[in-house]
């Protein structure tokens, strides 16, 4: 998708600290717009002002990767982002991943999605959308990962529940690693 | 925890930038990636009137080797600069250290010379800087200068960068033939800040370990090779370095923890760094 136009024409005057600014990013392939004063999040613009509640804001300072969207593909931290930093820019959130499936897969969750089901990869489900959105990202780049590595990635997410041990489960049945898992209770199968 | 209000610049060049930086005095912050300073916002650690984004200007957005350097300009991240396919040939050392710095998503945004402005302590980017023996260049309004990595860090968060200048590269030497280097760090969790980090570099004449995480600036020190080998008694000169670090306790480890780091590590750096010369 090419940019759009405000990505390409550079702001020439100062933003003013208390006004409110129009802000248009794609999100998950959709053109939107919202307001945002300077200083506003840009997951706290995600939910609040363009309703897409499946970003989470968890300890706003970059550490705990709740908030982790995708700017431009990549996965980045949403409250270490500004809104108006966003503007002109593709933004992808949980949500866009299983509107992805078109025609009559549409609405079914991904591949990945689904082994996180089977694999109990969630429990609570507060730091999920992050860490989905992560890896979709990064599975791109090493479709493959080593369970060191894919540890190493997951360091940037903070889970309480699972201990993790679910998540990698998932990530490695996902990319083909794994061998295959009793869905109840994500023991390795006996062979 | 939300940042304080301020006024938001995208400018179209640097020049804009810098003479906004300029106009702004003291109550302007430049930002590029953010991943130190978006932080400090959100705490109110910091307060700018004026916020001058970096990140989009492609003049800034220079990665290049050229006559015996890597420079790396303002708005190439830490992923960008990882992923160069010949970073390990060029600056090897870049090459075993990036992977240290925050987290695959902080590094998707974080800027290298963003970590060199900031000027954490306990950085892996600093401390590259200083073990390579590499430089930054400062550019205000009306003049471009390079100051040497050893001159620029004075303290934590501190440099000699004056409020009128931005960082608008860095530069690393390029790895000559027969040199060597290695890296480790021990931090809490992985991606923490390190609580020591230790880089070390080996050429034909002379050992050299920078330490990060116990002074308040990363700091080098060198000793000759003696018949192509560390010195004999390098237990005694890692003592007397850690002992001259002066650490302090702090909520994340005492000071003679660190200083066994430093022994400890620091050999093991120095030992690696001799046996993988190129």
């Amino acid at each position: 998708m090419p940019p759009l136009k405000s990505a390409a024409t550079p702001v020439a005057s100062v933003l003013a600290a208390d006004a409110r600014h129009t802000v248009t990013v794609v999100l998950n392939g959709t053109p939107r717009t919202g307001q945002a004063h300077p200083r506003l999040l840009l997951s706290d613009f995600l939910r609040h002002e363009l309703g897409a509640h499946g970003t989470r804001v968890g300890c706003e300072h970059g550490v705990c990767g709740a908030c982790t969207v995708r700017i431009d593909g990549v996965a980045q931290r949403a409250c270490l982002t500004l809104a108006v930093q966003a503007d002109g820019r593709r933004i992808d959130t949980v949500e866009g991943l299983s509107q992805s499936n078109q025609g009559p897969t549409e609405g079914r969750m991904t591949a990945l999605q689904e082994a996180f089901r089977r694999h109990h990869a969630l429990q609570c489900g507060f730091c999920t959308a992050g860490i989905l959105m992560s890896l979709s990202d990064y599975l791109g780049r090493n479709p493959k990962p080593t369970e060191e590595e894919l540890r190493d990635m997951l360091s940037g997410h903070l889970c309480r529940c699972t201990g993790y041990a679910g998540i990698v489960r998932a990530v490695m049945d996902v990319t083909g690693q794994a061998a295959a898992c009793d869905t109840r209770s994500g023991e390795a199968a006996h062979v | 925890m939300k940042p304080a209000s301020f006024d938001y610049l995208r400018p179209a060049t640097v020049a804009d930038a810098l003479a906004a930086l300029a106009a702004g005095g003291d109550d302007a912050r430049v930002i590029a990636g953010g991943q130190s300073l978006m932080p400090m916002l959100n705490m109110r650690l910091v307060q700018p009137r004026l916020l001058i984004d970096l990140s989009r200007l492609e003049e800034l957005r220079t990665l290049k080797a050229d006559s015996g350097w890597l420079s790396v300009g303002a708005a190439v991240t830490q992923a960008e600069l990882l992923s160069r396919p010949t970073l390990r040939d060029e600056v090897p050392l870049l090459a075993a250290a990036l992977p240290w710095v925050g987290h695959f998503q902080t590094r998707n945004r974080g800027t290298v010379c963003g970590s060199v402005a900031h000027a954490d302590p306990s950085a892996e980017m600093p401390l590259c800087l200083v073990a390579t023996g590499g430089a930054v260049v400062l550019r205000n309004a009306k003049r471009r200068r390079t100051v040497a990595a050893a001159d620029f860090f004075v303290g934590p968060l501190t440099t000699v960068k004056a409020a009128d200048e931005i960082v608008e590269s860095v530069r690393f030497p390029l790895a000559a033939a027969g040199s060597g280097h290695a890296f480790r760090e021990v931090s809490m969790r992985h991606g923490d800040f390190a609580i020591t980090a230790c880089a070390a570099t080996v050429d034909g004449t002379q050992a050299s370990l920078a330490v990060g995480g116990v002074a308040d600036r990363p700091t080098l020190r060198s000793w000759p090779l003696v018949g192509g080998a560390l010195l004999s008694d390098l237990d005694a000169a890692l003592n007397a370095f850690a002992w001259d670090l002066g650490g302090d306790d702090d909520q994340h480890a005492t000071a003679r923890y660190r200083r066994d780091l430093v022994r400890r590590i620091g050999r093991t750096v120095l030992e690696e760094a001799l046996s993988c010369r190129r």
